[in-house]
Order: C-alpha cells, then structure tokens, then sequence
C-alpha cells in the first residue's frame, strides 16, 4: 500500500468536534509544501478552509488558499448542475432547469452524497470534466462525521447496487472501484483522545473492513502535553492546602486538573492503540485563541515530522 | 438562570447543537434534574457513551423508554422525587414501526419492509436517524404518558440537520416530485403530459431504467400511505413549534461552534420556533484577574522550587489562552443573542461519562445563577 502522499485521494473523517477540518487542512499544507497540487474538499463543513485563511465568498469554485493549495466547499446541488450539463449535454440543460427534477433529486435518499463524492472523483482525475480545469496531484476530503461518513464512502457501491443497469449504475461502479483501490484512495481517521471519540474510530474501523476500505492512519488530535511527573503531582497536591494566596491556589488547582485530564486521555489513547490496527500519530493541543493559518502550519510540520 | 426555569411549563425540550459538544451528557443531566424535581421525564438519546448508557440502564437499544430505577442514582446522592425513563433511539426498527402502524395491512406492512428502496432509505441513508428521532419524539408526546420529553439530536456537524433531513425525507416520502410526472403501470412507466416526456427521458438516462422501476414499485407499495406521511410531518411540524416545546442549543465556547449556535439560533427564529437558551460546556473561567502567570512562580518558586513553579506558571498560561479566548467567543454570543438565558458549565475534570458526572453537570444546570456563581468560585480557588 502506497503511502499516504503517494495517494491521489484521502478522506479525513472522525467524529464530530474532533478537528477533522484542522487535519485535512494541515494535511493539504503539507502536501503543497512538497510540491504537490492540493486541494480540500469539504463536504459538509462551512468554507472552514477559506476562513482559517481569511478568505471568504467563493462556493463551489476551486480558490487557491496559498502556493499550491486549493479548496472547494462542495454544494450537491451545484455538483448535480455541473454533472447534468457534461452528461447528459442539452438534455441535462432541461433538466437542470426543471424543478421538479431538483426536487426528485434532491429528495431521493443518498443522491446528494453520491453527488458530492461525484465531484470529489471528478477532482482526483488525471483528465478534469470541468472544462478548462488543471488536474490535482492530491486531494484531501474533508469529510462529514463518522457514520455518516462511511455512509458516504459507500454511497457509490449502493446506488450502483440499486440502479444495477444504466449510467448511475456504471458512475457508481467506477467511482466505487477508485474508492476501493488502495493505491489511490486512503482513509484517515481524526479522534480526540476521549471515550465517544475513541469508541467512534473504533467502529470506524470496523465499518471500513466490512466495506473493504483501508484504514491508513489514525490522527489522535488535541493532545495535552505531559507537563507533569507523577511525583511532581504528588508535590502539587500537598502544597495546594497550604497555599493562601488565592492565584497560587487557582494556578495549583489548574495544574492538577490539566494534569488528570493528561491521564484521562492517556488511558484513552491506550484504548486506542489497542484496538487500532493502523499507525497513530499525535498532534498537540492547540493553546490559541482560534486555529488559523500559522496554527495549521505549525501543525503541518508535527504531521511531516510523524508520517 | 437555572435549567429548571427554562422549563417551567414547557412539555418538550430538544437539545440541538453540532457535534461534539456534549449534547448527550447534556440532555441526560437536563432529564434527570426535571426528574428530581418531581416530574416524569422521558429522555430519547442517541448513541449515548457506554458508561453513561451503563449508568442508566440502558444496555441496549429499545424502542421504548424504560424506568431508570432510583437505586442507580441514589448512591451518588440525588433524591428522585419524580420518574426518570430513558431510552436508545433505533432508527431502524422506529422506522418499521412507522411502517406498521400506517400500512392498511400486515401483508403491503411486510412488502414495503422487504423492498430494496425501503431497506436503503430505513438504514444507510443519512437523515433516517433525524427522521426516526423526530418520529419517536411525536408518538411519545401523543401518547401523553410523560410531563417532559428531553430530545436528543443525532450528532451531525451542522445542527440544522435535524430539521432538514426529515424534511427531505419526507418530501421523498409523499413522492410529490415523481407522482406529478409518471404513474406506475404494470410494465414500466407511462409518462403524464407532454412537458415531461424530456423529464423522464432524461431521468431514465440518467438514472437508469431499474431504479426509476424500483422507486415506483416502492410508490405503489406505499399508495396512499404518502398522504398519512404529509399529514403526520404536519403534525409534527406543529408540535416543534407549539409554545410548550424548547429548544435549547448546546455548544462549547470555541469559535466555531459558536458561530453556528448564533446561525442557528437565528434560523429558529426566522422558522418561528420557540427558544429555550443557550447551554455552553467546558467553559474556562478566567482564574488570573489582574495577576500575570509570571506572579505564579514567583508566588510558588519558594514551596515548589523554581523548575516546578515555572511549570505551574506555564499550564497557567495556557489555560488561560483558553479563558480568554472562551470569554471573547461568549461576549460575541451575548452581543449576538442579547437577552436569550445563557448556561455557563466549567471544564469539568473528566470525560463525563458515568453517574458522577452527570449529577457534577446537573448541578450546574440547576443552580440558580448566584448558586453557580458560588459553584464557579469553589473551582477558581
């Protein structure tokens, strides 16, 4: 199995809260600092890429964030109109301006993800559709949450179950067939080191395997740094009813507590490992007021350092 | 202001909020100090932590609330003067339970279940959880057997989910779009008026011949069952907005999540829905006032030695990155909300997951604001 740069095509998934848009893009920033054409995809978050850039507007157009690196916020919607107008040609003009169509679309259970993951595919061919459009060496997905992210990984397989004849059926095989192709297509999974997190990669694992998807590396992200020794602890807990003076008694009581939470999460990154098959790699917590561009490289760099 | 006056003749509390929040410890705290109180509460989670599903009895998935029985919670201390009941959404067999209850008979019931259609839309979907949960949350409130109903809202990154999955669903459900332009014959399709011979061309070309077959086969089945889906997600839509329901949305104070409370709650407000208030978790209070982290160590170089005062100094000012950067995304919510009731619940120690957590955040929950003032000073120092 190819590494994970050598891919042409990697989902971020993982539960919700746990940073997934922070990884795909430190992910992405990597990528273009060695030179690959990157873009990230999103597919159910809000323009996290341009914000944390401080850009803003553009919806479903491919806008460089830096040298290198791109990113899409991928509407199914949009994706329906462009996919329309290059299948189906005139006919699709027709269609993309009936609403009724829009509406049966739209409505019809699991057709905006396999919309979305269209686009994706179509943004990780060596031959665009998109007229004019330069191909991408590497494309990270910014994925929805967990269940419902392998929902959308399997999208293409179901709907070419369902549809068994036609061209949906024949879109959904050969975007079903990249998904499934190690080489090209990779998995990552983003936990923060806490139960429901943790429980959430787990399954994820499994989900996958059942789908015959690769689990390539699990990020364990906003990790509390082990400041303290166990005997440091013991030294914190007995100065702290003998302190008076009310911010030396705040500081101990934060120290104790960052230090329990250290452990908690160490006991979950344990849990972690031991049912994990793939590498784990461990990214910092954050200690800023937001997680912007010099955040995301700092963060960049720790993921080269580790994959 | 407390929980328990947020509430106060309110028969449906929906706890919605994007994902990783603390929505489910959240309800869980809410339903069990309504049921303190006196009240009988019924709380739907959704995928709740193992400890906290352990903690209230709930083993498995079950369609149907079950009695949490006091002793489970008696020995952390708290006196269930009411009836706490929980229950482990099962989107699926919510799903087959609607289709039974309106099929006109057993056999078109077990038909529909069996279809390929049906099978997709009742498990893989995205969207069947918010549907089901919806679904659940109505039958209980007509049933009528609770004085509260705590929702919890399947985890999603965007909170509005839960309001337009359903929809969605629905909409596919009463096969508006496609009944305006084709009838199911015995063999294939025939095309309704001129206008929507291209349509269905091109619907074919796109989609393919089998599944076009297989939604009308799926439409047939539920016949006239599409009208009892409009007139129930009616139903619905009138109990979500009745003036006894509350909305109260769950967030944590970092910036995004923040900025999709603010989206969300101005969306409730543009549907016409009622708001409760706002339930911020792991909040860092501001423990320094006016001193520096550096006053720190030099306060504790002498017990703690340099090194190790120098690192108490250090995680100070980290957390307190944090406060400060807590306090600013909880003033914008305040200049963006004004007036709406805002909960505050520190950073709690652990992962908050078993009985001793939930009673720490229903403490919080509770109290009246000069209570949790206190509680938050006992933290501080």
């Amino acid at each position: 199995v190819a590494e994970l740069l050598d891919k042409r095509l990697v989902f971020v998934t993982g539960k919700g809260g746990v940073g997934k848009s922070t990884v795909a893009i430190a992910l992405g920033l990597l990528a273009a600092r060695r030179g690959l054409r990157t873009i990230v995809a999103e597919l159910a978050s809000q323009d996290r890429a341009q914000r944390a850039f401080d850009q803003n507007g553009a919806q479903f157009r491919e806008v460089e964030l830096a040298p290198g690196l791109f990113t899409i916020s991928i509407d199914p919607q949009r994706a329906m109109e462009e996919y329309l107008r290059i299948k189906v040609g005139a006919l699709g003009h027709v269609l993309s301006g009936s609403r009724l169509f829009h509406a049966f679309a739209m409505a019809t259970p699991g057709m905006r993800e396999l919309l979305s993951i269209g686009k994706v595919w179509e943004l990780a061919q060596l031959q665009r559709q998109t007229r004019g459009a330069a191909p991408y060496d590497f494309v990270v997905v910014d994925a929805p949450a967990t269940g419902h992210g392998v929902g959308t990984l399997r999208t293409p397989r179901t709907f070419a179950d369902i549809a068994r004849v036609g061209p949906i059926a024949r879109q959904g095989r050969k975007i079903a067939a990249t998904i499934a192709d190690h080489d090209f297509t990779g998995v990552l999974a983003v936990a923060i080191p806490e139960e429901m997190a943790v429980n959430e990669a787990l399954l994820l694992q499994d989900a996958l395997a059942r789908e015959a998807l690769p689990l390539d590396t699990v990020i364990v992200n906003a990790l509390y740094p082990a400041r303290f020794v166990e005997g440091e602890r013991a030294e914190l807990s007995a100065a702290l009813p003998r302190t008076r003076s009310r911010l030396a008694r705040s500081a101990l009581t934060a120290a104790l507590s960052e230090h329990a939470r250290a452990a908690t999460q160490r006991e979950q990154i344990q849990r972690l490992s031991d049912g994990i098959n793939s590498p784990l790699i461990e990214l910092p917590y954050v200690f800023a007021d937001h997680v912007g561009r010099e955040e995301l490289e700092r963060l960049s760099h720790v993921l080269e350092a580790e994959l | 202001m407390s929980v328990a006056e947020l509430l106060e003749g309110k028969r449906v509390c929906v706890c919605a909020g994007s994902g990783g929040v603390g929505k489910t410890t959240t309800s869980a705290a809410i339903a069990l100090g309504m049921a303190a109180q006196g009240a009988k509460v019924g709380v739907v989670t959704i995928d709740p932590a193992r400890r906290l599903a352990n903690a209230l009895g709930l083993e498995e998935l079950q369609n149907e609330p079950r009695r949490v029985e006091a002793k489970r919670l008696a020995p952390a201390g708290l006196e269930i003067r009411g009836e706490l009941w929980a229950m482990m959404l099962d989107p699926k067999r919510t799903f087959d339970e609607l289709i039974d209850r309106i099929a006109p008979d057993a056999s078109r019931a077990t038909e529909i279940k069996a279809n390929r259609v049906y099978r997709e839309l009742s498990t893989a979907v995205s969207g069947s959880q918010e549907f089901t949960a919806i679904a659940k949350l109505y039958d209980l409130d007509r049933e009528g057997d609770f004085d509260l109903l705590v929702l919890d809202t399947p985890p999603s990154r965007n909170a509005l989910d839960f309001f337009e999955a359903p929809g969605r669903l629905t909409s596919f459900l009463e096969g508006r779009a496609l009944k305006a332009f084709m009838r199911p014959t015995g063999v294939g399709m025939r095309v309704l008026g001129k206008g929507a011979v291209p349509l269905l061309a091109g619907l074919r070309r796109v989609t393919g011949v089998d599944l076009v077959t297989d939604l009308s086969t799926f439409f047939q089945l539920l016949g006239g069952m599409t009208t009892d889906f409009s007139l129930r997600a009616a139903e619905v839509e009138k109990l979500l907005m009745a003036s006894t329901t509350a909305f109260l949305l769950v967030t944590s104070a970092q910036g995004e999540p923040i900025d999709e409370a603010i989206w969300f709650r101005r969306t409730l407000e543009a549907g016409g829905i009622q708001f409760g208030g706002v339930v911020v978790n792991r909040v860092h209070h501001d423990l320094l006032g006016d001193s520096e982290p550096d006053d720190v160590s030099a306060a504790l170089a002498r017990k703690l030695g340099r090194e190790l005062a120098d690192k108490v100094a250090s995680n100070f000012r980290d957390y307190h990155v944090l406060a400060r950067r807590d306090y600013k995304n909880i003033g914008r919510l305040e200049r963006e909300l004004p007036g709406d009731p805002l909960v505050l619940i520190p950073h709690l120690d652990d992962d908050i997951h078993d009985v001793e957590g939930l009673l720490q955040m229903h403490r919080y929950l509770f109290a009246s604001r000069s209570e949790r003032q206190r509680l938050i000073a006992e933290v501080v120092a």
